[in-house]
């Protein structure tokens, strides 16, 4: 670890988060364009801590022009908070959660006290398997164009061949999340009814060993998360959820250099976050940003967290694996467990982001009702 | 900011229109490698990587961080891509000192490139949309109509773009990394070079380069420790909207308040004087008069006098600006921002070799984006804050 | 044939489709555009009206609501001419490239200024848009032609200085 002693033993303010809001998470918006989802959620987000724009210090974004098809996409997107005066404002090409790790960075610099991170993503209006195949090393594997279905089918195949996992689970995996998703008003990606295991051990394969209920929907969301700090977060939520932990780290890209059927980087970043040896296992609430059903296994496993023992619950917004939307889905997961602290539901909780193919980059964010709480961030 | 930052190693590639011998992954790992060697560190040195560059579409390799992170030695490591257009180089050293200032990590490799001859530049900036008319032309297209109202507004006679033009070119010779080395650069090749966007002529406007520039952000304890460390006395960003009613697009408002915000950190109340260089984004001639006085070297309306009695000059004026020859030498645009952070901090290193102005104290860089609306800037010293 | 230390070159074609979609605010101005009209929508906050329309307020995050009916006619603020070829170009060069200001909008949008000669183009000068036949309207700017001068006398500085 190389974060400094004396900063981490709590001489800096703990920074928060105090409001999550998240447009419906649809199969297909096409209504509206980008700014005109964004609107209502930013709007949300502010109101619920009764603030406006002029009350954030810093705004940061997340997003991805491929996705839009247009450059400098994130541009017209300010529009929906409305830089004027102007604003510190920053952007990265990446998942909300990585945006959301920016401007951490910035209040715990003690810069401003207050910052509004917000995402947008719809996979709809592109052809996402080709789209996603650019992700890829540019001369030995986009070329190719290899479906990420098909991409996440090896890893799939890596995992039960480790014997660590078996198509039964993944089936497994589904079900729960599937059913907790029907209790999220926010999921309406027009999933198949029924999360019988046996049903969906029974539809054809898409590409083996993953079938239909292994994999996520095409979808199209927008999400947006108020972060404060010390007394700020106070003022603003009576009870924050307090960032106690968080970090990232991202693996080789070439998929053959890497264990496919583990996640090294979520260890390593839980470990940063506090939640290592162990400690991932004794959160109420693990936000997990599984895309794929196969994924979500690997994670527990990385993370040290039995799925069965039924001390963690998983997943309750019903996951990536339900809503899936490209460049929101980490800050989803972040504002799904930061909800359930801030409600009272939770005390400790884990929210994690993935970005790349066969999760290659991972986030662990640590949550807690206390400041106190963790090894230190 | 709640602790200290220096720069202690840049490193940066040679410009060209097309680096046709090295893949993406070997551009940025030759300028990772010399700003390393520059801080006499190793890969396995450096805490977390933070990466920047303007649109994919330029590469066409979506979110390259993932592709790149082994050629960065980022395995294990956290990693970021910044992508705030034309002013990411800035931002993304911006953010990457964050990681210091914020006690979070003691030594970041800060990374920004373009390769956009790998792509089609023009291409990628005027992707057409529906429903559009398909008229914008490439960045100038924009741009020209500013410059025109500056113009109007200052009264400034015409020769000016052509003289920065010239002054930016002829540094550019004292420095090899630059893109553009015009020998015979003079004031009639530039009035007589092919009008592209009236008022813009081909010699008043930026190439369009491959190259990539990075450096090695330090904690207090290690840069105290290293030598001739480029302390960050100030940094800043600003965004306003690229188009509203009533907005100046001649000189924002986001980039005075950006300056007024940087230079209150670096206690700096006369650019002019209290500055012995500047970096300044400048891709097209006339926006060295027109930031000359956004950022208060000049008063309104008399940016363009500085240019013409030659103080930006590297030659006899007492305000150079751009001496590594700026972006109108050498624009790969992902890179470009940070070309001018990190010129700034070999400025305030007096590592600037043949370029060099003597006796800097304390150096400004800065960068642009997008309709002009994205800026970011920071202030160097020589010594600490 | 390479030789061993001859850098291969590869050339990945790469094409993508997308379905766009304008938005609720752009598709009433793109609908306008198919009755020949220009409409502007206005911010409930600034009460600034923009034309063509976007999601919201640039400078106050709201929604625009109300449509506003614009004329035919506007002043050129500023422009330039563009002499450079690239790919995907439509018009042939030299062409000007303006930002019109439409009478009653507080935003100009960029058109293509003809029916007068390159050197003769001037801020502040008087255009009115000229559109295709009506048979030809659609939901795209393409609907109008161009905008050419209207014989008014130029635009006073002051008028517009604002918008630059």
């Amino acid at each position: 670890m190389t974060a400094r002693a004396d900063v981490r033993s709590g001489e800096q303010r703990p920074v928060a988060v105090v409001s999550f809001a998240q447009a419906d998470n649809s199969r297909r918006e096409v209504r509206r364009n980008e700014v005109e989802m964004l609107l209502p959620v930013v709007s949300e987000v502010l109101g619920r801590v009764g603030c406006t724009k002029d009350d954030m210090g810093f705004v940061c974004s997340g997003s991805s022009d491929y996705l839009v098809g247009a450059p400098f996409s994130f541009v017209a997107a300010l529009d929906s908070v409305g830089a004027w005066p102007p604003m510190r404002e920053s952007h990265v090409e990446m998942d909300g959660a990585f945006a959301l790790y920016e401007a951490w960075t910035v209040l715990r610099a003690g810069d401003c006290d207050t910052a509004l991170v917000y995402s947008f993503g719809r996979s709809s209006p592109s052809q996402l398997d080709r789209v996603l195949a650019l992700q890829l090393d540019p001369y030995y594997m986009a070329p190719l164009w290899p479906d990420p279905i098909a991409l996440a089918a090896l890893q799939a195949r890596a995992l039960i061949d480790s014997g660590k996992a078996t198509e039964g689970d993944f089936a497994a995996v589904a079900s729960r999340n599937r059913a907790a998703a029907r209790d999220n008003p926010k999921v309406k990606t027009e999933l198949p009814d029924y999360t019988a295991v046996s049903r969906m051990l029974e539809e054809e394969f898409l590409v083996a060993p993953l079938r239909p209920h292994t994999v996520p929907p095409i979808t199209d969301g927008a999400a947006a998360v108020v972060l404060a700090a010390g007394d700020r977060a106070r003022e603003m939520c009576s009870s924050p959820a307090w960032i106690v932990g968080l970090d990232h780290r991202i693996e080789t890209h070439a998929l053959g250099a890497r264990d496919l059927s583990a996640s090294p980087s979520t260890r390593l970043a839980a470990e940063g976050a506090g939640l290592g040896s162990g400690r991932a296992a004794e959160v109420d609430v693990a936000e997990l940003h599984a895309p794929f059903a196969h994924q979500e296994l690997i994670l527990c496993e990385a993370l040290g967290i039995d799925p069965a023992s039924g001390r963690v619950d998983l997943n309750p917004s019903g996951g990536a694996l339900c809503a899936n939307a490209l460049m929101v889905a980490g800050l989803v997961r972040i504002g799904e467990a930061a909800e359930r602290v801030i409600n009272g539901s939770a005390q400790r909780a884990l929210a994690h982001a993935t970005s790349g193919p066969c999760l290659q980059q991972n986030l662990v964010c640590a949550l807690a009702d206390d400041p106190g709480d963790g090894e230190g961030s | 900011m709640a602790e200290r930052c220096a720069v202690v190693g840049t490193g940066q590639t040679k410009c060209t229109a097309g680096r046709t011998d090295v893949s993406i992954a070997g551009l940025v790992r030759e300028a990772a490698k010399r700003a390393l060697d520059d801080a006499s560190m190793d890969w396995s040195d450096i805490d977390a990587v933070v990466i920047g560059k303007a649109p994919d579409m330029f590469e066409g390799v979506m979110m390259p961080e993932l592709y790149l992170a082994p050629a960065l030695g980022a395995v294990g490591k956290p990693m970021l891509r910044v992508h705030t257009a034309g002013s990411v180089g800035g931002s993304t050293a911006i953010v990457a000192a964050h990681l210091v200032t914020s006690g979070v990590h003691r030594k970041v490799l800060t990374v920004a490139f373009e390769k956009q001859s790998d792509s089609n530049a023009m291409w990628a900036l005027s992707v057409p949309q529906p429903f559009s008319a398909p008229l914008l032309a490439g960045a100038g297209g924009y741009f020209a109509p500013i410059i025109r109202a500056y113009i109007r507004r200052s009264n400034s006679p015409d020769h000016i773009g052509i003289k920065v033009a010239v002054k930016d070119r002829l540094h550019a010779l004292r420095n090899p990394y630059a893109h553009l080395h015009i020998e015979d650069i003079s004031f009639e090749m530039v009035r007589d070079s092919v009008m592209l966007w009236d008022p813009l002529r081909f010699l008043e406007v930026c190439p369009s380069s491959d190259g990539a520039a990075a450096m090695v952000l330090a904690s207090e304890d290690v840069a105290d420790a290293s030598d001739n460390p480029a302390w960050v006395h100030g940094m800043a960003m600003r965004s306003e909207p690229t188009m509203f009613a009533g907005r100046d697009q001649v000189n924002p408002q986001a980039s005075r308040d950006c300056a007024a915000d940087v230079y209150r950190q670096a206690g700096i109340s006369d650019p002019r004087r209290q500055f012995q260089v500047a970096e300044v984004y400048v891709p097209f001639s006339w926006y060295e008069p027109m930031w000359l006085e956004s950022l208060g070297f000049a008063q309104d309306g008399e940016g363009w006098k500085l240019t013409d009695e030659g103080a930006t000059s590297l030659d006899g004026g007492d305000i150079p600006w751009n001496p590594s020859g700026g972006v109108l030498s050498s624009n790969p645009i992902g890179a470009s921002g940070m070309l001018r952070f990190l010129e700034a901090a070999r400025q305030a290193r007096g590592t600037a070799e043949a370029h060099q102005v003597d006796g800097v104290r304390r150096a400004l860089g800065h960068a642009y984006g997008g309709g002009s609306q994205y800026f970011a800037m920071w202030v160097l010293g020589a010594d600490k804050p | 044939m390479t030789t061993d230390d001859e850098v291969i070159m590869l050339d990945t074609p790469i094409r993508l489709d997308y379905d766009f979609s304008a938005g609720e605010a752009q598709s009433r101005f793109l609908r306008g555009l198919t009755t020949g009209k220009f409409l502007g929508q206005r911010c409930p906050v600034c009460s600034k009206v923009y034309v063509p329309p976007r999601g919201s307020c640039p400078t106050d995050g709201v929604a625009l609501a109300e449509d506003v009916e614009l004329g035919n006619s506007g002043t050129v603020t500023t422009y330039c001419v563009v002499n450079v070829p690239f790919q995907g170009q439509s018009i042939e060069i030299p062409y000007i490239c303006a930002q019109i200001l439409l009478d009653g909008a507080n935003l100009s949008f960029m058109g293509l200024i003809q029916e007068i000669p390159a050197d003769q183009v001037r801020m502040g000068l008087r255009v009115e848009a000229v559109w295709k036949d009506p048979s030809e309207w659609g939901p795209t700017m393409a609907s109008v032609k161009y905008f050419k001068p209207n014989g008014e006398p130029d635009a006073d500085y002051d008028s517009y200085k604002e918008y630059l």
